[in-house]
Protein backbone atom coordinates (compact mmCIF):
# COMPACT_ATOMS: atom_id res chain seq x y z
CA UNK A 1 0.00 0.00 0.00
CA UNK A 2 1.49 3.32 -0.50
CA UNK A 3 2.60 5.61 1.87
CA UNK A 4 1.63 9.28 2.21
CA UNK A 5 2.88 12.14 3.68
CA UNK A 6 0.10 15.28 4.57
CA UNK A 7 1.23 18.61 4.58
CA UNK A 8 -0.69 19.84 7.67
CA UNK A 9 -1.49 23.34 7.90
CA UNK A 10 -1.48 25.17 11.81
CA UNK A 11 -1.06 27.89 13.93
CA UNK A 12 1.96 25.77 16.26
CA UNK A 13 -1.18 25.34 18.70
CA UNK A 14 -3.88 23.78 16.48
CA UNK A 15 -4.35 22.10 13.07
CA UNK A 16 -6.62 24.82 10.26
CA UNK A 17 -10.23 23.42 8.67
CA UNK A 18 -8.27 22.99 5.02
CA UNK A 19 -6.09 20.01 6.42
CA UNK A 20 -9.03 17.81 7.11
CA UNK A 21 -9.92 17.41 3.50
CA UNK A 22 -6.48 16.91 2.53
CA UNK A 23 -6.60 13.53 5.20
CA UNK A 24 -9.17 12.22 3.10
CA UNK A 25 -7.93 12.84 0.15
CA UNK A 26 -4.33 11.35 1.29
CA UNK A 27 -6.12 8.43 2.64
CA UNK A 28 -8.05 7.66 -0.70
CA UNK A 29 -4.04 7.45 -2.21
CA UNK A 30 -2.59 5.22 1.21
CA UNK A 31 -1.57 5.30 4.38
CA UNK A 32 -1.34 8.64 6.38
CA UNK A 33 1.63 10.13 8.26
CA UNK A 34 0.93 13.84 8.93
CA UNK A 35 3.65 16.61 9.04
CA UNK A 36 3.74 19.07 11.40
CA UNK A 37 6.38 21.60 11.09
CA UNK A 38 6.53 24.18 12.89
CA UNK A 39 8.04 26.07 15.96
CA UNK A 40 6.89 25.23 19.20
CA UNK A 41 4.30 22.79 17.70
CA UNK A 42 3.64 20.12 20.42
CA UNK A 43 0.12 21.72 20.24
CA UNK A 44 -0.57 21.25 16.18
CA UNK A 45 0.92 17.89 16.39
CA UNK A 46 -1.13 16.61 19.73
CA UNK A 47 -4.32 17.79 17.15
CA UNK A 48 -2.91 16.52 14.00
CA UNK A 49 -2.62 13.24 15.91
CA UNK A 50 -6.25 13.02 17.03
CA UNK A 51 -7.60 13.15 13.39
CA UNK A 52 -9.25 10.46 12.06
CA UNK A 53 -7.37 8.41 9.40
CA UNK A 54 -3.66 9.49 10.78
CA UNK A 55 -1.83 6.87 11.26
CA UNK A 56 1.71 8.97 12.79
CA UNK A 57 2.23 12.28 13.07
CA UNK A 58 5.95 13.35 12.41
CA UNK A 59 6.96 16.51 14.26
CA UNK A 60 9.89 18.89 12.95
CA UNK A 61 10.50 21.22 15.37
CA UNK A 62 12.64 24.10 14.40
CA UNK A 63 12.63 28.18 14.37
CA UNK A 64 13.08 27.83 10.94
CA UNK A 65 10.21 26.45 10.03
CA UNK A 66 8.18 29.10 12.38
CA UNK A 67 6.21 30.50 9.05
CA UNK A 68 6.37 27.84 6.32
CA UNK A 69 9.01 29.77 4.23
CA UNK A 70 9.45 27.65 1.22
CA UNK A 71 13.50 27.65 1.26
CA UNK A 72 13.50 26.19 4.45
CA UNK A 73 10.17 23.60 4.50
CA UNK A 74 10.91 21.90 1.02
CA UNK A 75 14.25 20.52 1.83
CA UNK A 76 12.68 18.55 4.65
CA UNK A 77 9.71 17.44 2.95
CA UNK A 78 11.81 16.43 0.08
CA UNK A 79 14.36 14.52 2.69
CA UNK A 80 11.52 12.64 4.03
CA UNK A 81 10.00 11.57 1.18
CA UNK A 82 12.28 8.78 0.61
CA UNK A 83 10.13 6.96 3.10
CA UNK A 84 7.09 8.06 1.21
CA UNK A 85 5.08 7.58 -2.04
CA UNK A 86 3.21 10.71 -1.94
CA UNK A 87 3.30 14.23 -1.31
CA UNK A 88 -0.64 15.76 -0.57
CA UNK A 89 -0.93 19.38 0.45
CA UNK A 90 -3.76 21.61 0.34
CA UNK A 91 -4.39 24.11 -2.54
CA UNK A 92 -3.89 26.77 -0.15
CA UNK A 93 -1.78 29.92 -0.52
CA UNK A 94 0.61 27.68 1.99
CA UNK A 95 0.52 24.78 -0.08
CA UNK A 96 0.51 25.75 -3.32
CA UNK A 97 4.01 27.94 -2.29
CA UNK A 98 5.49 25.07 -0.66
CA UNK A 99 4.37 22.02 -2.73
CA UNK A 100 5.81 22.88 -6.46
CA UNK A 101 9.52 23.76 -4.97
CA UNK A 102 8.93 20.20 -3.28
CA UNK A 103 7.83 18.90 -6.59
CA UNK A 104 10.93 20.59 -8.59
CA UNK A 105 13.39 19.32 -5.56
CA UNK A 106 12.41 15.56 -6.47
CA UNK A 107 12.00 15.75 -10.08
CA UNK A 108 8.65 15.00 -10.32
CA UNK A 109 5.25 16.89 -11.63
CA UNK A 110 2.94 18.19 -9.39
CA UNK A 111 -0.86 17.89 -10.06
CA UNK A 112 -2.49 21.34 -9.10
CA UNK A 113 -5.83 21.43 -6.93
CA UNK A 114 -6.72 17.74 -7.42
CA UNK A 115 -10.81 17.41 -7.47
CA UNK A 116 -11.06 13.37 -7.05
CA UNK A 117 -8.50 10.80 -6.87
CA UNK A 118 -9.17 7.93 -9.78
CA UNK A 119 -6.54 5.31 -9.09
CA UNK A 120 -3.29 5.52 -6.74
CA UNK A 121 -1.81 7.76 -9.54
CA UNK A 122 -5.17 9.06 -11.54
CA UNK A 123 -6.62 12.36 -11.05
CA UNK A 124 -9.09 15.10 -11.82
CA UNK A 125 -8.62 18.46 -11.56
CA UNK A 126 -10.09 21.79 -13.08
CA UNK A 127 -8.26 23.43 -15.92
CA UNK A 128 -9.15 26.73 -17.89
CA UNK A 129 -11.15 28.62 -14.97
CA UNK A 130 -12.89 25.37 -14.60
CA UNK A 131 -14.43 25.09 -17.62
CA UNK A 132 -12.97 22.00 -18.19
CA UNK A 133 -11.61 18.59 -16.18
CA UNK A 134 -9.09 17.24 -17.01
CA UNK A 135 -8.01 13.82 -16.01
CA UNK A 136 -4.39 13.11 -15.56
CA UNK A 137 -1.71 10.09 -15.04
CA UNK A 138 1.36 10.66 -13.42
CA UNK A 139 3.89 8.89 -14.59
CA UNK A 140 6.49 9.85 -11.94
CA UNK A 141 8.14 7.54 -9.13
CA UNK A 142 6.50 9.55 -6.55
CA UNK A 143 3.64 11.62 -6.39
CA UNK A 144 3.07 15.96 -5.62
CA UNK A 145 -0.52 16.90 -5.29
CA UNK A 146 -2.49 19.70 -3.84
CA UNK A 147 -6.11 18.78 -3.18
CA UNK A 148 -9.03 21.62 -3.61
CA UNK A 149 -10.36 21.47 -0.09
CA UNK A 150 -14.39 21.85 -0.75
CA UNK A 151 -13.65 18.53 -3.29
CA UNK A 152 -13.38 16.44 -0.48
CA UNK A 153 -15.04 15.66 2.75
CA UNK A 154 -13.62 16.74 6.06
CA UNK A 155 -12.00 13.62 8.01
CA UNK A 156 -12.92 14.15 11.49
CA UNK A 157 -10.93 15.98 13.85
CA UNK A 158 -11.23 13.58 16.39
CA UNK A 159 -11.21 10.00 17.09
CA UNK A 160 -7.86 9.08 16.11
CA UNK A 161 -4.74 8.81 18.30
CA UNK A 162 -1.52 8.29 16.22
CA UNK A 163 1.52 8.33 17.66
CA UNK A 164 3.65 11.59 17.28
CA UNK A 165 7.52 11.35 16.20
CA UNK A 166 10.08 13.75 16.43
CA UNK A 167 12.28 14.14 12.90
CA UNK A 168 15.90 15.95 12.31
CA UNK A 169 15.12 19.43 11.03
CA UNK A 170 17.07 20.19 7.69
CA UNK A 171 18.51 23.92 9.20
CA UNK A 172 17.76 27.01 7.67
CA UNK A 173 18.47 27.71 3.66
CA UNK A 174 19.22 31.45 4.79
CA UNK A 175 18.01 33.00 1.68
CA UNK A 176 15.35 34.05 3.20
CA UNK A 177 13.97 36.02 6.07
CA UNK A 178 9.70 36.60 7.33
CA UNK A 179 9.53 40.02 8.44
CA UNK A 180 5.88 40.02 9.46
CA UNK A 181 2.21 39.84 8.41
CA UNK A 182 -0.95 41.44 8.31
CA UNK A 183 -3.63 39.31 9.19
CA UNK A 184 -7.51 40.55 8.65
CA UNK A 185 -9.31 40.00 12.26
CA UNK A 186 -12.78 38.75 11.68
CA UNK A 187 -15.10 37.11 14.15
CA UNK A 188 -17.54 36.11 11.01
CA UNK A 189 -16.65 32.04 9.54
CA UNK A 190 -13.92 31.69 7.41
CA UNK A 191 -14.49 31.49 3.48
CA UNK A 192 -13.57 28.81 2.32
CA UNK A 193 -15.32 26.91 5.59
CA UNK A 194 -18.75 29.50 5.39
CA UNK A 195 -21.71 27.04 5.26
CA UNK A 196 -23.67 30.17 3.62
CA UNK A 197 -21.72 33.22 1.84
CA UNK A 198 -22.82 36.90 0.90
CA UNK A 199 -21.19 38.35 -2.14
CA UNK A 200 -20.57 41.61 -3.44
CA UNK A 201 -19.54 42.91 -6.81
CA UNK A 202 -18.82 46.20 -8.39
CA UNK A 203 -22.55 47.33 -8.12
CA UNK A 204 -21.75 47.98 -4.78
CA UNK A 205 -20.13 51.30 -4.95
CA UNK A 206 -17.65 51.89 -2.25
CA UNK A 207 -16.51 50.35 1.04
CA UNK A 208 -19.27 52.04 2.96
CA UNK A 209 -22.04 51.20 0.63
CA UNK A 210 -20.20 47.65 0.40
CA UNK A 211 -20.44 47.30 4.50
CA UNK A 212 -23.91 49.29 5.04
CA UNK A 213 -25.84 46.50 2.28
CA UNK A 214 -23.75 43.12 2.44
CA UNK A 215 -22.96 43.08 6.33
CA UNK A 216 -26.06 43.32 7.83
CA UNK A 217 -27.36 40.53 5.59
CA UNK A 218 -24.55 37.88 6.08
CA UNK A 219 -25.18 38.89 10.12
CA UNK A 220 -28.89 37.86 9.74
CA UNK A 221 -27.96 34.89 7.81
CA UNK A 222 -24.17 33.84 10.19
CA UNK A 223 -22.63 34.45 6.48
CA UNK A 224 -19.30 35.02 5.41
CA UNK A 225 -18.53 37.63 3.40
CA UNK A 226 -17.11 37.47 0.03
CA UNK A 227 -16.32 39.61 -3.22
CA UNK A 228 -15.62 39.49 -6.97
CA UNK A 229 -12.18 40.78 -8.27
CA UNK A 230 -14.27 44.01 -9.04
CA UNK A 231 -15.14 45.13 -5.73
CA UNK A 232 -11.46 43.83 -4.26
CA UNK A 233 -10.02 45.80 -6.95
CA UNK A 234 -11.85 49.17 -6.18
CA UNK A 235 -10.95 49.01 -3.12
CA UNK A 236 -14.50 47.97 -1.33
CA UNK A 237 -12.81 45.28 1.04
CA UNK A 238 -9.26 43.39 1.24
CA UNK A 239 -8.00 41.04 -1.08
CA UNK A 240 -8.64 37.98 0.67
CA UNK A 241 -11.96 38.21 0.73
CA UNK A 242 -11.78 37.74 -3.54
CA UNK A 243 -13.62 34.91 -4.46
CA UNK A 244 -12.80 33.29 -8.20
CA UNK A 245 -9.94 31.52 -10.10
CA UNK A 246 -6.83 33.51 -8.92
CA UNK A 247 -8.75 34.04 -5.22
CA UNK A 248 -10.86 31.46 -3.23
CA UNK A 249 -12.46 28.61 -4.31
CA UNK A 250 -15.44 28.25 -1.79
CA UNK A 251 -18.74 25.57 -2.55
CA UNK A 252 -20.88 26.54 0.28
CA UNK A 253 -24.67 25.58 1.15
CA UNK A 254 -26.25 28.92 -0.17
CA UNK A 255 -24.10 31.37 -2.27
CA UNK A 256 -25.45 35.12 -2.42
CA UNK A 257 -24.17 36.76 -5.39
CA UNK A 258 -25.31 40.55 -5.00
CA UNK A 259 -24.38 43.06 -7.92
CA UNK A 260 -21.84 40.24 -9.57
CA UNK A 261 -22.67 40.00 -13.00
CA UNK A 262 -20.60 36.60 -13.10
CA UNK A 263 -17.52 36.48 -15.30
CA UNK A 264 -15.93 33.37 -16.41
CA UNK A 265 -13.07 34.01 -13.71
CA UNK A 266 -15.07 34.55 -10.29
CA UNK A 267 -17.91 31.61 -11.52
CA UNK A 268 -14.53 29.42 -11.24
CA UNK A 269 -14.54 30.19 -7.75
CA UNK A 270 -17.87 29.45 -6.71
CA UNK A 271 -19.80 27.53 -9.49
CA UNK A 272 -19.47 24.10 -7.46
CA UNK A 273 -21.48 25.62 -4.16
CA UNK A 274 -24.96 24.01 -3.79
CA UNK A 275 -27.41 26.59 -3.88
CA UNK A 276 -26.55 29.76 -5.69
CA UNK A 277 -28.95 32.91 -5.19
CA UNK A 278 -28.49 36.12 -8.01
CA UNK A 279 -29.60 39.46 -7.23
CA UNK A 280 -28.92 41.75 -9.73
CA UNK A 281 -30.10 44.47 -11.87
CA UNK A 282 -29.61 43.17 -15.13
CA UNK A 283 -31.40 40.72 -16.01
CA UNK A 284 -29.13 39.27 -18.99
CA UNK A 285 -26.52 39.34 -16.50
CA UNK A 286 -24.44 35.56 -17.03
CA UNK A 287 -25.02 35.09 -13.02
CA UNK A 288 -28.35 33.89 -13.98
CA UNK A 289 -27.33 30.76 -16.22
CA UNK A 290 -25.85 29.28 -12.88
CA UNK A 291 -28.09 30.16 -10.26
CA UNK A 292 -30.79 28.17 -9.02
CA UNK A 293 -32.98 31.50 -7.79
CA UNK A 294 -32.58 34.96 -9.08
CA UNK A 295 -33.96 37.95 -8.24
CA UNK A 296 -33.95 40.81 -11.09
CA UNK A 297 -34.04 44.57 -9.37
CA UNK A 298 -32.24 47.02 -7.82
CA UNK A 299 -30.30 45.61 -4.78
CA UNK A 300 -30.03 48.44 -2.96
CA UNK A 301 -33.65 48.38 -1.90
CA UNK A 302 -34.30 44.70 -2.18
CA UNK A 303 -31.10 43.84 -0.28
CA UNK A 304 -32.23 45.76 2.90
CA UNK A 305 -35.67 44.17 2.34
CA UNK A 306 -34.56 40.92 2.55
CA UNK A 307 -32.59 41.42 5.41
CA UNK A 308 -35.51 43.06 7.41
CA UNK A 309 -37.80 39.72 6.88
CA UNK A 310 -35.51 37.34 7.60
CA UNK B 1 21.01 44.04 -12.51
CA UNK B 2 19.37 42.15 -15.16
CA UNK B 3 15.39 41.16 -15.06
CA UNK B 4 14.03 38.01 -16.61
CA UNK B 5 10.46 37.84 -17.44
CA UNK B 6 8.79 34.36 -18.50
CA UNK B 7 6.32 35.10 -20.32
CA UNK B 8 3.40 32.44 -22.24
CA UNK B 9 0.88 32.57 -24.72
CA UNK B 10 -3.02 31.38 -23.89
CA UNK B 11 -6.23 31.34 -24.48
CA UNK B 12 -7.71 35.05 -24.02
CA UNK B 13 -9.25 35.31 -20.12
CA UNK B 14 -12.63 36.81 -21.84
CA UNK B 15 -12.82 33.92 -24.21
CA UNK B 16 -15.18 30.42 -22.45
CA UNK B 17 -13.37 27.61 -23.45
CA UNK B 18 -14.98 24.40 -25.26
CA UNK B 19 -14.30 20.94 -25.08
CA UNK B 20 -13.58 19.17 -28.15
CA UNK B 21 -16.23 16.64 -28.65
CA UNK B 22 -13.52 13.49 -28.56
CA UNK B 23 -12.46 14.45 -25.01
CA UNK B 24 -8.71 15.43 -25.85
CA UNK B 25 -8.64 18.65 -24.60
CA UNK B 26 -9.78 22.22 -25.50
CA UNK B 27 -10.47 23.60 -29.01
CA UNK B 28 -7.90 26.47 -29.36
CA UNK B 29 -8.69 26.51 -33.06
CA UNK B 30 -9.37 30.36 -34.13
CA UNK B 31 -9.64 31.11 -30.65
CA UNK B 32 -8.00 34.68 -29.78
CA UNK B 33 -4.90 34.08 -28.10
CA UNK B 34 -2.90 37.06 -26.09
CA UNK B 35 -0.36 36.99 -23.10
CA UNK B 36 -1.30 35.50 -19.70
CA UNK B 37 -2.60 38.15 -18.08
CA UNK B 38 -0.19 37.52 -14.91
CA UNK B 39 2.53 37.56 -17.06
CA UNK B 40 1.75 41.45 -18.24
CA UNK B 41 1.98 42.16 -14.91
CA UNK B 42 5.51 40.51 -14.54
CA UNK B 43 6.43 42.80 -17.37
CA UNK B 44 5.24 45.62 -16.35
CA UNK B 45 7.07 45.20 -12.90
CA UNK B 46 10.15 44.63 -14.53
CA UNK B 47 10.31 47.69 -16.96
CA UNK B 48 8.94 50.05 -13.55
CA UNK B 49 12.24 48.30 -11.90
CA UNK B 50 14.18 49.64 -14.37
CA UNK B 51 12.26 53.13 -14.34
CA UNK B 52 13.64 53.39 -11.11
CA UNK B 53 17.26 52.44 -12.24
CA UNK B 54 17.29 48.92 -10.37
CA UNK B 55 16.99 47.13 -13.73
CA UNK B 56 18.96 47.84 -16.55
CA UNK B 57 17.71 44.97 -19.02
CA UNK B 58 14.81 43.31 -19.23
CA UNK B 59 14.93 39.69 -21.07
CA UNK B 60 11.81 38.13 -22.01
CA UNK B 61 11.44 34.59 -22.44
CA UNK B 62 8.62 32.25 -23.36
CA UNK B 63 8.21 28.42 -24.26
CA UNK B 64 5.69 27.86 -26.79
CA UNK B 65 4.42 27.57 -30.20
CA UNK B 66 6.47 29.51 -32.63
CA UNK B 67 3.11 31.64 -32.53
CA UNK B 68 4.71 32.87 -28.99
CA UNK B 69 6.65 35.12 -31.21
CA UNK B 70 3.28 37.82 -31.13
CA UNK B 71 3.32 37.37 -26.98
CA UNK B 72 7.22 38.55 -26.85
CA UNK B 73 6.78 41.00 -29.40
CA UNK B 74 4.48 42.45 -27.10
CA UNK B 75 6.00 42.13 -23.88
CA UNK B 76 9.19 44.06 -26.30
CA UNK B 77 6.75 46.44 -27.38
CA UNK B 78 5.38 47.10 -23.48
CA UNK B 79 9.19 47.80 -22.63
CA UNK B 80 11.77 44.40 -22.43
CA UNK B 81 15.02 44.68 -24.45
CA UNK B 82 14.95 41.35 -26.05
CA UNK B 83 13.29 38.06 -26.12
CA UNK B 84 14.30 34.51 -26.14
CA UNK B 85 11.68 31.89 -27.81
CA UNK B 86 12.14 28.32 -26.86
CA UNK B 87 9.81 26.66 -29.43
CA UNK B 88 7.92 23.88 -28.82
CA UNK B 89 4.61 23.00 -30.95
CA UNK B 90 3.81 20.43 -28.32
CA UNK B 91 2.66 21.23 -24.68
CA UNK B 92 5.29 21.56 -22.27
CA UNK B 93 4.69 20.80 -18.60
CA UNK B 94 6.13 23.26 -15.81
CA UNK B 95 8.52 21.34 -14.86
CA UNK B 96 10.30 20.82 -18.39
CA UNK B 97 9.71 24.97 -17.95
CA UNK B 98 11.26 25.57 -15.10
CA UNK B 99 14.40 23.72 -16.25
CA UNK B 100 14.78 25.35 -19.43
CA UNK B 101 14.67 28.69 -17.55
CA UNK B 102 17.03 27.64 -14.99
CA UNK B 103 18.96 27.21 -18.10
CA UNK B 104 18.63 30.15 -19.12
CA UNK B 105 19.26 31.66 -16.14
CA UNK B 106 22.39 29.73 -16.06
CA UNK B 107 23.61 31.53 -18.76
CA UNK B 108 22.08 35.10 -18.16
CA UNK B 109 22.55 35.38 -14.77
CA UNK B 110 19.32 37.69 -14.09
CA UNK B 111 19.34 39.20 -10.11
CA UNK B 112 15.69 38.79 -10.68
CA UNK B 113 13.10 36.55 -12.26
CA UNK B 114 9.87 37.37 -12.35
CA UNK B 115 6.62 35.18 -13.79
CA UNK B 116 2.87 35.47 -13.15
CA UNK B 117 1.76 33.45 -10.37
CA UNK B 118 0.22 31.37 -12.61
CA UNK B 119 -1.15 30.24 -16.43
CA UNK B 120 -4.93 31.10 -16.86
CA UNK B 121 -4.64 27.85 -19.32
CA UNK B 122 -3.18 25.08 -17.10
CA UNK B 123 -4.37 26.89 -13.84
CA UNK B 124 -0.86 25.03 -12.57
CA UNK B 125 0.84 28.01 -10.65
CA UNK B 126 4.26 25.82 -10.34
CA UNK B 127 6.25 27.40 -12.72
CA UNK B 128 8.01 29.68 -10.80
CA UNK B 129 8.62 27.92 -7.70
CA UNK B 130 10.02 25.02 -9.62
CA UNK B 131 12.47 27.30 -10.89
CA UNK B 132 13.61 28.93 -7.38
CA UNK B 133 13.94 25.20 -6.40
CA UNK B 134 16.09 24.60 -9.39
CA UNK B 135 18.32 27.35 -8.85
CA UNK B 136 18.54 27.13 -4.75
CA UNK B 137 17.19 30.56 -4.53
CA UNK B 138 14.77 31.85 -2.46
CA UNK B 139 11.09 32.79 -4.17
CA UNK B 140 8.49 35.37 -3.45
CA UNK B 141 5.51 34.02 -4.45
CA UNK B 142 1.95 35.94 -4.99
CA UNK B 143 3.42 39.26 -4.96
CA UNK B 144 1.34 42.40 -4.22
CA UNK B 145 4.41 44.41 -3.60
CA UNK B 146 8.12 44.56 -4.70
CA UNK B 147 10.75 46.88 -3.22
CA UNK B 148 14.60 45.87 -4.56
CA UNK B 149 17.09 47.10 -1.42
CA UNK B 150 20.76 46.45 -1.64
CA UNK B 151 21.38 42.71 -2.31
CA UNK B 152 17.62 41.69 -0.87
CA UNK B 153 14.18 42.11 -2.65
CA UNK B 154 11.38 42.79 -0.20
CA UNK B 155 8.05 41.18 -1.36
CA UNK B 156 4.41 42.10 0.12
CA UNK B 157 2.83 38.66 -0.18
CA UNK B 158 -1.23 37.76 -1.10
CA UNK B 159 -2.28 34.82 1.80
CA UNK B 160 -5.23 33.59 2.86
CA UNK B 161 -5.68 35.53 5.69
CA UNK B 162 -4.29 38.82 4.62
CA UNK B 163 -0.80 39.88 3.29
CA UNK B 164 2.49 38.38 4.57
CA UNK B 165 6.48 40.42 3.94
CA UNK B 166 9.12 38.33 3.60
CA UNK B 167 12.81 39.41 2.46
CA UNK B 168 14.81 37.05 -0.12
CA UNK B 169 18.35 37.22 -0.69
CA UNK B 170 18.84 38.29 -4.18
CA UNK B 171 19.50 36.38 -6.80
CA UNK B 172 15.44 35.89 -6.24
CA UNK B 173 12.45 34.69 -8.28
CA UNK B 174 9.05 36.74 -7.80
CA UNK B 175 5.37 35.43 -9.34
CA UNK B 176 2.86 38.15 -9.41
CA UNK B 177 -0.35 38.43 -8.13
CA UNK B 178 -3.37 40.89 -9.31
CA UNK B 179 -3.05 43.06 -7.46
CA UNK B 180 1.12 44.18 -8.24
CA UNK B 181 0.74 46.54 -10.66
CA UNK B 182 -1.98 47.48 -13.23
CA UNK B 183 0.04 46.68 -16.46
CA UNK B 184 0.91 49.55 -19.42
CA UNK B 185 -0.83 49.70 -23.15
CA UNK B 186 1.99 49.22 -25.74
CA UNK B 187 1.80 52.60 -28.04
CA UNK B 188 1.99 52.08 -31.57
CA UNK B 189 5.32 53.59 -31.89
CA UNK B 190 6.54 50.94 -29.71
CA UNK B 191 4.75 48.17 -31.17
CA UNK B 192 6.87 49.21 -34.47
CA UNK B 193 10.21 49.89 -32.24
CA UNK B 194 9.57 46.40 -31.44
CA UNK B 195 9.69 44.40 -34.20
CA UNK B 196 13.52 45.52 -34.88
CA UNK B 197 14.17 44.41 -31.11
CA UNK B 198 16.40 41.05 -30.92
CA UNK B 199 14.70 38.00 -30.80
CA UNK B 200 16.48 34.52 -30.52
CA UNK B 201 14.83 31.30 -31.35
CA UNK B 202 15.68 28.17 -29.67
CA UNK B 203 14.94 25.03 -29.07
CA UNK B 204 14.55 22.43 -25.36
CA UNK B 205 17.35 20.49 -26.79
CA UNK B 206 19.55 23.66 -27.15
CA UNK B 207 19.23 23.39 -23.34
CA UNK B 208 19.33 20.19 -22.97
CA UNK B 209 16.08 19.30 -21.78
CA UNK B 210 13.67 16.85 -22.45
CA UNK B 211 10.44 17.77 -22.55
CA UNK B 212 8.50 14.52 -22.46
CA UNK B 213 5.76 15.19 -20.58
CA UNK B 214 5.27 13.40 -17.08
CA UNK B 215 1.94 13.39 -16.87
CA UNK B 216 -0.70 11.43 -18.90
CA UNK B 217 -4.14 13.02 -19.92
CA UNK B 218 -6.23 10.45 -20.16
CA UNK B 219 -9.79 12.76 -20.96
CA UNK B 220 -11.16 16.41 -20.91
CA UNK B 221 -13.91 16.67 -20.08
CA UNK B 222 -16.81 19.46 -19.67
CA UNK B 223 -17.85 20.31 -16.06
CA UNK B 224 -21.26 18.92 -14.53
CA UNK B 225 -24.08 21.61 -16.08
CA UNK B 226 -25.78 22.63 -13.27
CA UNK B 227 -29.98 22.48 -13.69
CA UNK B 228 -31.85 25.24 -15.02
CA UNK B 229 -32.76 27.91 -11.96
CA UNK B 230 -35.68 29.94 -11.33
CA UNK B 231 -36.52 33.21 -11.04
CA UNK B 232 -38.39 34.62 -7.94
CA UNK B 233 -40.82 37.95 -8.47
CA UNK B 234 -39.84 39.50 -5.16
CA UNK B 235 -38.26 40.00 -1.82
CA UNK B 236 -40.97 37.81 -0.19
CA UNK B 237 -40.57 34.66 -2.82
CA UNK B 238 -37.21 34.26 -1.74
CA UNK B 239 -37.58 34.97 1.84
CA UNK B 240 -39.79 31.87 1.33
CA UNK B 241 -37.19 29.97 -0.63
CA UNK B 242 -34.34 30.58 2.19
CA UNK B 243 -37.14 28.87 4.37
CA UNK B 244 -37.94 26.08 2.90
CA UNK B 245 -34.14 25.18 2.84
CA UNK B 246 -33.86 25.59 6.61
CA UNK B 247 -32.19 29.18 6.62
CA UNK B 248 -33.52 31.89 8.82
Amino acid sequence: MSKTLVWVEHDNASVKDATLAVVTAAAQIGEVTALVAGSSCDGAAAAAAQIAGVSKVLKADDAAYANALAENVAPLVAGLMADYDAFVAPATTTGKNIAPRVAALLDVMQVSDILSVEGPKTFTRPIYAGNAIATVESSDAKIVVTVRGTAFAKAEATGGSAAVEAVAAAGDAGTSTFIGSEIAKSERPELTSAKIIVSGGRALKDAETFQSVITPLADKLGAGIGASRAAVDAGYVPNDYQVGQTGKIVAPEIYIAVGISGAIQHLAGMKDSKTIIAINKDEDAPIFQVADIGLVGDLFTLVPELTGKL
Amino acid sequence: MKALVCVKRVIDYNVKPRVKADGTGVDLANVKMSMNPFDEIAVEEAIRLKEKGVVTEIVAVSVGPAKAQETLRTALAMGADRAILVVSEDEVEPLAVAKIVKAIADEEQPGLIITGKQAIDDDANQVGQMVAALLGRPQGTFANEIAVEGDSVVVKREIDGGLETVKLALPAIVTTDLRLNEPRYASLPNIMKAKSKPLASKTPADYGVDIAPRLKTLKVTEPPVRSAGIKVPDVDALVAKLKEMGVA
